[in-house]
């Protein structure tokens, strides 16, 4: 299991396609992938679990992959997450 | 006795036809024990595949007749569906519970229903009727209810409903379906956006047609003035039969024009662009053939919130607007407000004298963090498209060059932070204040162009507040003291070689229109709707014949004079 602090660089945050792209990449993985935020935990395979955890631009959350693939999966998912436009 | 029902007019057009009432009561779920979990959980699962293939084929669809944008809800949609927090609650509901796929389903969605419904933010409010929408179709395949109108209608038909979900819209057969009356709605619902984009007449927000309209009951829904008439006579068939022929004749006219530049008849160019309140109106500023945005109000992003909008906020919703338009041009103003446009939380005391009073250009002076806010935004935009920064009820040249001033202090912040702000863009004045109208020559070694906006302009000119009835008459947009302050602004732009436009109602005035073509007027910025009409009709006018008529026209005495002398003049605007 790998887990990473993350400082979310996206404009609107995880909101509508953001949350969208992130989804669709986090279920390319075999890894389970989880978005926490003030000890919250979301699903991030689940577009209803991460856009209902109105992650905003700014917030700092924890990006866990835990399964085969959970290095590649972090690294991806990172990335979008530090996107700034 | 036929019957008049009054709603919001949310799309144009006449159409007469026999009402298909569409149920989309809740569906009724039930909580039933089940014997088998797993025969349920397949039962589940083939519900949810053959509302995939639905959806799959919906999104194909509208992507296809409408544009990939329309389709976006429904891949959204698809992504609900595919969720493994519904998909894993649902089935583990079913095996711990033992209770049927339908129930399972229901309390999994009404769970994150109520949460999307409780979030702040108005965009994630509207995620919970997604859920509902998604959540529907899958019910009814478990129900086995038929939920899509399309096979009802086999026949020409007006559909009324309470609302019109997304879903709902998409699947309408538009061989058949000629329009559609809803109880709840507004302009920008989505229902009305739909029918906008599908080019058939709807009226929404009528509160009680579902009540007032037995299925097959004839209609008629006027969409321009937002009327529905219900079991109409014979003799207002006939009226309305006319009206609509004349519509749809001129409305083909006015389609050649979409995709056509403003060229008068003798050959000159003027660009004709749209005033727009919220990034949300584009679609039919595109839809109408407008050459640009003369006049973005930016007053939306403010009100209807408890607080002022972000840079951020301001920043997504100006880039949207540059990018959806290209290199078209977007003319932006800075906030007007203050004075009878009130926000609550910027707690102005009421002024005895609002329109003169403390608003608009000389508030963002003063409260200079607001001000600097929205120009933050504005630059970090400028690179999304083809911007014009516009101040509003500049007075004196002082305040011009202070708000000018601010503007280049920010853009070096910027600048130094690394914000990329190479594209140029331009910045000038609304010229709506007689003082800014006899100044003009002096502004125009300053500002990059003029937009005169005569609604505030003719009520400053004659003194005369066009919203008290009693010298409401005094409203005069052809008196010739304001023809002549609106010659002196575009004489006094073109010395210095700056563009003029004007986006009050009076550029899109079929009176009008002769006269400011004739006074070489640039840019004219209109509602959305007075585009090709005002397109077709520029291409009848020959401006240099126009222009001979000018000193005729500012040399008379009186508004009704100028009136008469355009209309005989040009005889064909009244057609």
């Amino acid at each position: 299991m790998i887990e990473k602090k993350v400082v979310v660089g996206l404009p609107h945050g995880l909101h509508a396609r953001p949350a969208a792209s992130f989804v669709k990449l986090a279920t390319n993985f075999k890894s389970d992938i989880k978005l926490v935020k003030n000890g919250k935990e979301a699903n991030g395979k689940s577009i209803m679990g991460v856009m209902a955890s109105a992650i905003a631009k700014g917030d700092e959350i924890t990006l866990v992959a835990n399964g085969m693939d959970e290095a590649d999966a972090i690294a991806a998912l990172e990335k979008v997450l530090q996107e700034e436009e | 006795m036929s019957r008049e029902i009054a709603g919001v007019k949310a799309s144009a057009g006449i159409v007469i036809g026999a009402a298909l009432l569409l149920h989309n009561s809740e569906l009724e779920v039930q909580t039933v024990s089940v014997e088998d979990a797993e025969a349920e959980i397949r039962r589940f699962q083939e519900a949810l595949e053959k509302a995939k293939v639905d959806l799959q084929e919906i999104s194909e669809r509208v992507e296809r007749e409408m544009g990939s944008e329309h389709a976006d809800i429904f891949r959204a949609h698809l992504m609900v569906l595919e969720d493994p927090e519904l998909v894993d609650t649902v089935t583990g509901t079913i095996r711990q519970e033992r209770v049927n796929a339908e129930s399972a389903l229901n309390n999994a969605a009404q769970g994150f229903i109520s949460i999307f419904e409780q979030m702040d933010d108005e965009y994630m409010r509207e995620r919970a009727a997604d859920i509902r929408d998604v959540t529907r179709r899958v019910l009814s395949y478990l129900l086995g209810v038929e939920m899509g109108m399309s096979g009802q209608a086999k026949e020409e038909v007006i559909l009324v409903a309470k609302d019109l979900t997304p879903s709902d819209t998409a699947q309408l057969d538009r061989r058949y379906v000629k329009g559609f009356v809803t109880d709840i709605g507004g302009r920008t619902s989505h229902s009305a956006i739909m029918a906008r984009s599908m080019g058939i007449p709807a009226v929404v927000g009528t509160r009680e047609i579902t009540t007032a309209v037995q299925p097959g009951s004839k209609l008629i829904v006027d969409g321009h003035a937002g009327v529905v008439i219900v079991d109409p006579s014979e003799d207002e068939i006939a009226a309305y039969q006319a009206k609509q022929a004349d519509y749809d004749l001129q409305k083909a006219e006015w389609a050649k024009l979409v995709d056509q530049k403003t060229i008068s008849q003798d050959g000159h160019h003027v660009e004709l662009a749209a005033n727009i309140g919220s990034p949300q109106d584009l679609e039919e500023v595109i839809s109408h053939g407008a050459e640009g945005v003369g006049l973005f109000r930016t007053e939306f992003l403010y009100m209807g919130r408890e607080d002022f909008p972000t840079e951020e906020e301001q920043f997504q919703a100006y880039k949207q607007v540059l990018e959806k338009m290209g290199e078209k041009p977007v003319v932006i103003r800075t906030l007007d407000i203050g004075g009878d446009k009130h926000l609550p939380y910027l707690n102005l005391p009421e002024e005895m004298n609002p329109f003169l009073g403390f608003r608009a250009i000389r508030l963002c002076l003063d409260q200079q963090e607001l001000f600097r806010t929205q120009l933050r935004a504005l630059l970090r935009a400028s690179v999304y498209g083809n911007l014009k920064i516009m101040f509003p009820m500049i007075a004196t040249l002082e305040e011009f060059r202070q708000a000018k001033a601010l503007l280049e202090e920010e853009k070096q912040a910027l600048q130094k932070s690394g914000v990329d702000l190479s594209k140029p863009f331009e910045v000038g004045i609304m010229i709506e204040i007689p003082a800014a109208a006899m100044m003009a020559d002096v502004f125009a070694d300053e500002v990059d162009f003029f937009s005169i906006g005569t609604n505030d302009l003719i009520q400053y000119t004659l003194a005369a507040d066009r919203m008290n009835e009693r010298v409401s008459y005094l409203y005069q947009p052809y008196h010739p003291a304001v023809l002549r302050l609106i010659r002196q602004v575009i004489e006094a732009g073109h010395a210095k070689g700056k563009w003029v436009g004007m986006c009050g109602e009076m550029a899109g005035d079929p009176i009008a229109i002769p006269i400011l073509l004739g006074m070489g007027l640039d840019e004219f910025s209109m509602s959305a709707s007075s585009i090709l009409p005002a397109r077709q009709q520029i291409g009848g006018i020959s401006r240099e014949m126009a222009t001979k008529e000018i000193p005729q026209i500012l040399g008379m005495s009186t508004s009704r004079q100028v009136e008469d002398f355009v209309t005989n003049r040009f005889a064909h605007i009244n057609s």
